[in-house]
């Protein structure tokens, strides 16, 4: 996959993937035995939950542990919580997880319906945070992000995946309504949509402004997109949304407007699955599904020193157990065989200048990977623009001495913000 | 829990180009084999000598190295025999093996390792090997003392010591094919011009050398040259006979592009590539040197990690 080519004279380019125009509806995936969902919320021994092993729930039940916590989840399908249990992510991030064995029949809870009809940002942010895609709901209460423009993505945001694309191409109707409520709900007029060319005419008759991005990876990168296309510049290490601009998947609009529309909250998620030989399927599965009922499924063997990755190639995380459930944000499930899976490894930095022509961020990696490897987070941060970078993985993809930079630059990160 | 299996977990990204830096040293040498050969051709098993020697040695310099530093080998990654084949190409064919031993210890020891290896010198190695030699055994580097029992069939001078030491009308005999096509005497691996040209070429457009260094370095020397020629030219020789003799063709593809040494931002580039041509014609025209190249390069490495300071704001700065 994606070799360096043979004649260099420019930089590399990667393109996005573009969703094929014959691209079939997604391979549904039967209702899974067991779904895991992932309460953002550490878990606390002592406390005494709310929920408990053996509760049963239905279909589009608010799941939370207590009273005082905003965080919920949305159960996903009818059944039983079996187990509640800490889990911990990536960089230490922990959360609760909650296990719930599928029942016989299927019933869908009926308490979002009561409050669909007077939509709301309350009712949105009650019920609405945990659908697919995940929309940033509650940055509009939020006091220290003024939200004023909102961006619709209508493109992925990695190499590889055609999630959302799939979302605008077959769900414009419920993105239209979704953008009506979101504009109802939060006051805010400014909403563009982020389109391929190819995706303009599918988007045509939606009444906000459609902006197109290249599709030249990492064009679809939210800092790129604000830069680009809104003109307007992030300071180094804060978010867009510190200075007012979110950034909502095509998925997470259609699942809001689909949700108002017909009174049930969205639990089914669509996702690339890439498979070892590369080949690629659209597949539709409920938020919490364990990725081995997709392997099941689609007949993709397992062996030991496989490589799974949950998101996109360069942005995404690998997982270390088949069990790892399906999260409302994940848009791509891409399994590797052991043989394509690349060693990094930890040579100096030769100052061979590829990581510098291909950066967008324009950061002097050939310095701060002198400074990172030697563990000098804080000169690396402040002479050697750490903080600007904005999390490609361009650097490391390229890297002749396949150092793994961005791994680097996201511990740096870390290590610099928990101080 | 037992039969779980285990899968590989690491950081994104998970994909990779596959270059690696084995590929990048190998190709290089590659590119140099045209003049390399030439060379061999000419001034035979001496020749030969020489060569092996010096890349053979580099490797075992770069690995004793590996052992008393106690690093892990990188004996792998072709850059020691890259350092002791470009060593090779600046010497005289009649090189002593003491001499060959010596520089290539400079080059790969001084030069390199003791900077903490690959990536981490200062200047390019196998320069700082020469000019070490240049310096300490200068004799040696008389190119026409050094082949004087040559006769190749065509004129037996070194250009540039005869431009040095009698003026243009010394040179007026050489044409620019005859310097294009190698009939001119020199050291191993730098007389073949459109040998070099091709391997640089190649190496440009397979991108494994930064193509701003070697296009600036050469309208340097052209330029300055060609100002030269101008001003006087019965004095000063013109630019294309700087641009075919000496050490210029690889200076401009092999040596000013070494990695570490050189900038990566652009503009730098071409500031590093441009100023090591000009240098390379103010020290062959009113210098003391017979050639200007190797000092040139080595003043532009000093250069280096200040002009690379000169890059473009990163984003989100400057606020
Ligand atoms: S990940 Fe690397 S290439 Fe991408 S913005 Fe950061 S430093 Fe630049
Ligand atoms: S790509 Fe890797 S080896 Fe090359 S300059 Fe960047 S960090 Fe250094």
């Amino acid at each position: 996959m994606l070799k360096r080519s043979f004649i260099r004279l420019t930089k590399p380019r990667f393109k996005n993937e573009l969703l094929p125009d014959t691209q079939t509806e997604p391979q549904k995936i039967s209702t899974p035995k067991k779904v895991t969902l992932l309460l953002d919320n550490s878990f606390d021994q002592k406390e005494v939950f709310l929920l408990k092993e053996g509760d049963k729930v239905k279909t589009g039940r608010k799941l939370f542990l207590s009273k005082d916590s905003d965080t919920y989840v949305i159960s996903t399908i009818t059944g039983t919580v079996t187990s509640i249990s800490p889990y911990t992510g990536d960089f230490g991030d922990t959360y609760t997880a909650i296990s719930i064995v599928a029942g016989e029949e299927e019933e869908i809870d009926d308490e979002f319906e009561k409050y669909c009809k007077e939509p709301n940002l309350d009712v949105a942010k009650k019920f609405l945070a945990c659908v697919p895609g995940n929309p940033p709901i509650n940055l509009f209460s939020d006091p220290d992000k003024r939200i004023n423009t909102i961006v619709i993505c209508g493109v992925d945001s990695d190499l590889l995946i055609t999630t959302r694309q799939y979302a605008v191409k077959s769900d414009i109707e419920a993105i239209k309504s979704g953008i009506h409520f979101l504009k109802k709900i939060t006051g805010i007029d400014n909403i563009i949509m982020a389109a391929h060319r190819n995706q303009i005419q599918e988007c045509g008759d939606t009444d906000i402004e459609i902006k197109e991005v290249n599709s030249d990876y990492p064009s679809t990168h939210p800092h790129l997109i604000m830069k680009d296309i809104l003109g307007q510049s992030v300071p180094e290490g804060r978010s867009c949304e510190d200075v007012g601009v979110c950034f909502f998947s095509a998925e997470a609009i259609a699942a809001i407007g689909n949700a108002f529309n017909n009174g049930k909250i969205p639990v089914t998620k669509n996702l690339t699955l890439i498979k070892k030989d590369g080949s690629k399927m659209m597949v539709s599965t409920r938020i919490g599904t364990p990725i081995s009922e997709i392997f099941d499924a689609f007949e993709v063997t397992l062996n030991e020193k496989d490589r799974i990755i949950a998101g996109g190639p360069m942005t995404g995380s690998a997982v270390f157990s088949e069990d790892y459930p399906i999260q409302p944000d994940t848009d791509a499930i891409i399994v590797q065989d052991k043989d394509s899976v690349k060693k990094v490894l930890d040579n100096p930095c030769i100052n061979c200048g590829e990581c510098i022509r291909i950066c967008p961020a324009k950061v002097p990696i050939n310095m701060l990977i002198r400074f990172l490897q030697a563990g000098q987070y804080g000169t690396a941060a402040e002479q050697y623009d750490l903080f600007s970078c904005i999390e490609c993985g361009l650097c490391s993809f390229v890297c002749i001495s396949r150092i793994p930079i961005f791994q680097y630059i996201r511990l740096a990160k870390y290590e610099l913000r928990s101080d | 829990m037992f039969d779980q299996k285990k899968f590989v977990v690491s950081h994104a990204p998970f994909l990779h180009d596959e270059s690696r830096i084995s590929e990048r040293s190998y190709n290089i040498m590659l590119a140099a084999l045209p003049a390399v050969l030439f060379g061999l051709v000419h001034y035979g098993i001496p020749a030969l000598g020489v060569v092996s020697l010096s890349i053979s040695s580099s490797i075992i310099w770069e690995f004793l190295m590996n052992y008393v530093t106690k690093r892990p080998k990188s004996i792998g990654d072709g850059n020691a025999a890259l350092i002791g084949l470009l060593f090779a190409m600046l010497l005289p064919a009649t090189s002593p093996w003491w001499l060959v031993l010596t520089g290539t210890f400079v080059s790969v020891v001084i030069g390199k390792q003791i900077f903490g290896g690959i990536g981490g010198n200062p200047f390019n190695p196998a320069l700082i090997g020469i000019a070490i030699l240049m310096v300490s055994w200068k004799n040696f580097f008389d190119f026409d003392d050094a082949l004087l029992n040559y006769d190749l069939g065509f004129i037996m001078v070194y250009p540039l010591a005869a431009l040095k030491h009698f003026g243009v009308s010394a040179v007026d005999s050489f044409t620019i094919s005859d310097l294009l096509l190698g009939r001119q005497i020199g050291a191993i691996g730098t007389t073949f011009g459109i040998g070099i040209i091709a391997g640089g070429i190649y190496l440009i457009i397979r991108g494994f050398i930064r193509w701003e260094i070697s296009l600036s370095f050469l309208a340097g020397v052209l330029i300055t040259a060609l100002i030269f020629d101008l001003y006087d030219s019965t004095r000063y020789a013109g630019p294309f006979f700087h641009l075919l003799t000496g050490y210029t063709l690889i200076g401009a593809f092999f040596l000013a592009t070494e990695d570490s040494s050189s900038p990566v931002n652009f503009i730098p580039m071409f500031i590093y590539g441009a100023g090591g041509g000009i240098m390379t014609v103010l020290i062959r025209n009113i210098g003391a040197h017979v050639d200007g190249v190797v000092f040139a390069v080595i003043l532009m490495n000093i250069a280096n990690p200040l002009l690379d300071k000169i890059r473009p704001k990163a984003i989100g700065k400057g606020f």
